[in-house]
């Protein structure tokens, strides 16, 4: 929620410490106090509830790695709905992606791997563009279509190609993943500083050596990818040439801008990072392999992500992180630590309200107010969440967060609608 | 007259063979590359429905289908996407199989009641995507995605035994339905037992038909999803509408597990099938939203369901069938269009001819004459061509 009600301001914040790194993006200062307030939030949460686990080093580490590809999936929708295209496909991309990305790895190694899921992908992004751009067919449909068709291509590959040594037709032989690499004697001081348990010294270091400790390579790759998109995006020629197709085509088109090729382009793309959050599941270091039916709807939660941040490469990066948190969280703690986050969640619903009140909108101050309330009884009068919802937490709070903030969202003027060339 | 007649069918049945026709030659392919004999594979699929139960096991099947097609359809009359079918089915068969377990009335009544149940349930879930959708402008494909996601936790939660569950061996389940609230079929023997609520399904074909050709409120559901616009300034509230359709889409995915529920399974168990709300998408596309359409596509579906059992005898991988299905969709949206294209020209180029009859070679207009496809119209190749004739052209 703080990413949505940022506090005013382009207020110059200092270095930006929070479990998503941030890099300079614009609002970037906006992010990085999003990023601090979040981080602010867990350690008082942790700190007045005794719940440790909420800014343990292992639940920072889970939370990157579920991070990646609902952000690598988010990204792919970034570009594709950045040129006007809605890509409901990004699921079945990735699960392109998986395939490819556990076929290549198979043969040639991790980085083959890669390069496998995103070309497969690519090729899903390239038939969405195909369908969409070209025969100009409904967007949703289209993506809709080209998941069924990639669940069933996929199904079909591995009995073929997989079954013959892994003994399985839903999953792949183990691949070799990825080396882990570590900060070194940052991390091993701040483990020593975590396992004191001094109260927000120690939760600090939890999650920053939860970031700086076994990250692969992707991880990496994939967090410099927000901000490349955005430079792309928005610095450069070819990005604001990208963005003017999804906001006015044919506008663009009077300027000399060849629509059709930007949409193929962004598609490309769109389906090659969606490709990439695939093979980002399939090298997770918990369960290497190709593993039927794995991406689990994580392309769908990318593009709530996106939608989340706003159709900003920062927000993005914020709402796969708040995703990729609360799934880390009940993975390594269970409800217990969920149950501890609403304490969170009240405190921050207040916090919300407070800074409402001093703008003087009084609506939105006692609406957050009575969230907090909620929160808080809800707190109260139970011990625990129960796992089956703790899992859904993200998927409640995107929810809630578009029932609230959906009119503030901007999505690309022109998202979604057909454009056939010269027809206005 | 012939011409008319042949115009027609071509309207209505060309895209349709177009995309079966490409999407088996390229399983042919794909069967050919991976050194099996198509041929060989489509008879052993065909002579497939012959033996045992799989003819019944095919009607059942699309029973199942073809309710969640319809539901899907209602959506897209009004350009409305319920990705959420899948959620609200399986929400509405847990609930409904709970309160059935859990009640004991009269045979007849409990049948009932557990549909109402099943409905309700449905509407409701579709119920706050409708009202997020029409009060808060939040898009419904991402709401109902999200609330496909939380019914799964909330079904976990439901059948858990310290709930409404019980430990059944190594599954969990909800209580099993007594005799008298099942739904009897009609039993042909060794060939199998149809499930009664085929007819029901059928019923409700039918009353889908009526209700979007003979009223007046299907008339304002159409209208307002081909314009909104026309739609708000002919007195319909489009507010009303979303939510009315969504609700009517919800009800009627509600009903999507019965079949299974009250003919077979009797209980709601952590394995029930999964992913029959999609599957309506993508019989609600094949078949144009027309009912008779969702009917055969929803029977071709089962049909390459159930047969490909057979494919694994002669060694080939029956996940060609679930290619078969993907390839199907995508070919039958992509023919639709072109088709529409095509008719769309050819009635412009008569309009054109016409014109400069009319006015004589010299003002004839030129090829940019008459508007092309108005861009208010939005997404008018998805699924609002019902008719199949470019209704927009004038």
């Amino acid at each position: 929620m703080t990413t949505l009600n940022p506090a005013a301001g382009p207020a110059p914040a200092t270095v930006p410490a929070g479990p998503p790194p941030k890099r300079r993006i614009p609002g970037w200062a906006r992010g990085a106090g999003a990023a601090a307030a979040a981080v602010v939030v867990l350690v008082v949460t942790s700190a007045l509830t005794g719940q440790h686990e909420l800014t343990s080093s292992g639940t920072a580490q889970a939370a990157l790695r579920l991070l990646l590809p609902i952000l690598l999936a988010g990204l792919g929708g970034l570009w594709a709905e950045r040129a006007g295209v809605i890509n409901l496909g990004l699921e079945g991309m990735m699960i392109l992606g998986t395939w490819g990305g556990a076929f290549a790895g198979l043969h040639w190694g991790p980085w083959a791997a890669v390069l496998g899921g995103v070309l497969f992908g690519v090729l899903g992004g390239l038939l969405h563009a195909l369908a969409t751009v070209t025969f100009g067919v409904n967007h949703i449909v289209s993506g809709v279509a080209i998941t069924l068709l990639a669940a069933g291509l996929t199904k079909y590959l591995s009995t073929l190609i997989f079954q013959p040594t892994s003994h399985n037709p839903r999953q792949s032989a183990p691949l070799t993943g990825f080396d882990t690499y570590s900060v070194q004697p940052l991390g091993n001081w701040l483990g020593t500083v975590e396992d004191h348990h001094t109260p927000v010294l120690s939760d600090l270091a939890g999650l920053l050596r939860g970031v700086l400790t076994g990250f692969t390579p992707l991880v990496l790759l994939g967090l410099v990818l927000v901000p490349v998109s955005y430079w792309v995006l928005w610095r450069t020629r070819f990005g604001l040439r990208l963005r003017s197709c999804g906001e006015n085509p044919y506008a663009a088109e009077s300027l000399g801008v060849n629509v059709y090729r930007y949409k193929y382009a962004a598609m490309a793309v769109s389906g090659g990072l969606a490709g990439m959050g695939g093979v980002a599941l399939v090298l997770n270091p918990g369960q290497l392999g190709y593993l039927e039916g794995q991406t689990g709807g994580r392309g769908y939660i990318g593009l709530a992500a996106m939608i989340f941040g706003n159709w900003r490469p920062g927000g993005l990066l914020a709402g796969s992180a708040l995703f990729g948190y609360v799934d880390g969280l009940q993975l390594r703690a269970g409800g217990q630590a969920v149950h501890d986050l609403l304490y969170g969640a009240s405190l921050l619903a207040i916090v919300v309200a407070i800074a409402w009140a001093l703008r003087r909108r009084w609506l939105p101050s006692v609406l957050a107010a009575a969230a907090g309330i909620a929160a808080y009884a809800v707190y109260f009068f139970t011990d625990t969440v129960p796992r089956e919802f703790a899992t859904y937490a993200p998927q409640l709070v995107t929810l809630v967060v578009l029932a609230v903030a959906a009119q503030r969202l901007r999505p690309p003027d022109a998202d979604g609608l057909e454009y056939r060339r010269g027809s206005e | 007259m012939n011409g008319v007649l042949t115009g027609w069918l071509r309207g209505r049945l060309l895209a349709p063979v177009l995309a079966v026709s490409f999407s088996a030659l390229l399983c042919g392919a794909a069967l050919l590359v991976s050194g099996d004999a198509p041929w060989t594979a489509l008879k052993v699929m065909v002579s497939q429905v012959g033996q045992g139960t799989t003819a019944v096991d095919i009607l059942n099947s699309a029973a199942v289908y073809y309710l969640s097609g319809l539901a899907v359809a209602l959506g897209f009359q009004m350009k409305l996407f319920n990705i959420g079918v899948e959620g609200q089915f399986r929400l509405a068969a847990c609930v409904a199989a709970i309160a059935g377990g859990a009640w004991v009335l009269p045979p007849v009544l409990h049948t009932v009641v557990i549909i109402l149940v099943a409905v309700l349930v449905g509407a409701g879930w579709a119920g706050i995507a409708a009202l997020l959708k029409a009060y808060r402008g939040v898009s419904e494909v991402i709401s109902t995605i999200m609330l496909n996601a939380i019914s799964t936790g909330v079904i976990a939660y439901l059948i858990r035994p310290d709930t409404f569950g019980v430990l059944e061996g190594n599954n969990i389940s909800t209580r099993p339905i007594e005799r008298g609230g099942q739904f009897p079929g009609i039993s042909l023997g060794d060939k199998g037992t149809v499930f009664g609520m085929v007819f029901v399904a059928a019923a409700l074909g039918f009353g889908y038909w009526f209700m979007l050709g003979r009223t007046r409120f299907g008339f304002e559901l159409k209208a307002s999803g081909e314009s909104p616009t026309a739609a708000a300034a002919g007195g319909v509230n489009a507010r009303r509408m979303t939510v009315l359709a969504l609700l009517l889409s919800g009800a009627v995915a509600g009903m999507v597990g019965l079949p299974e529920l009250l003919g077979r399974d009797f209980a709601y168990t952590l394995n029930s099938p999964q992913g029959y709300g999609f599957t309506g998408i993508a019989i609600a596309l094949l078949g144009r939203n027309n009912p008779v359409g969702i009917a055969a596509g929803s029977l071709l579906w089962a049909f390459l369901d159930k047969a490909a059992l057979a494919l694994d005898n002669i060694g080939v991988p029956r996940e060609i069938a679930v290619i078969m299905q993907g390839v199907t969709v995508i070919s039958v949206v992509i023919a639709y269009e072109i088709v529409r294209r095509y008719e769309l020209s050819a009635q412009r180029r008569k309009v054109a001819s016409e014109a400069s009859i009319s006015l004589g070679p010299a003002d004839a207009p030129p090829s940019s004459g008459p508007p092309g496809p108005s861009s208010s119209s939005g997404p008018s190749s998805g699924p609002a061509g019902l008719a199949g004739n470019p209704s927009e052209a004038r």
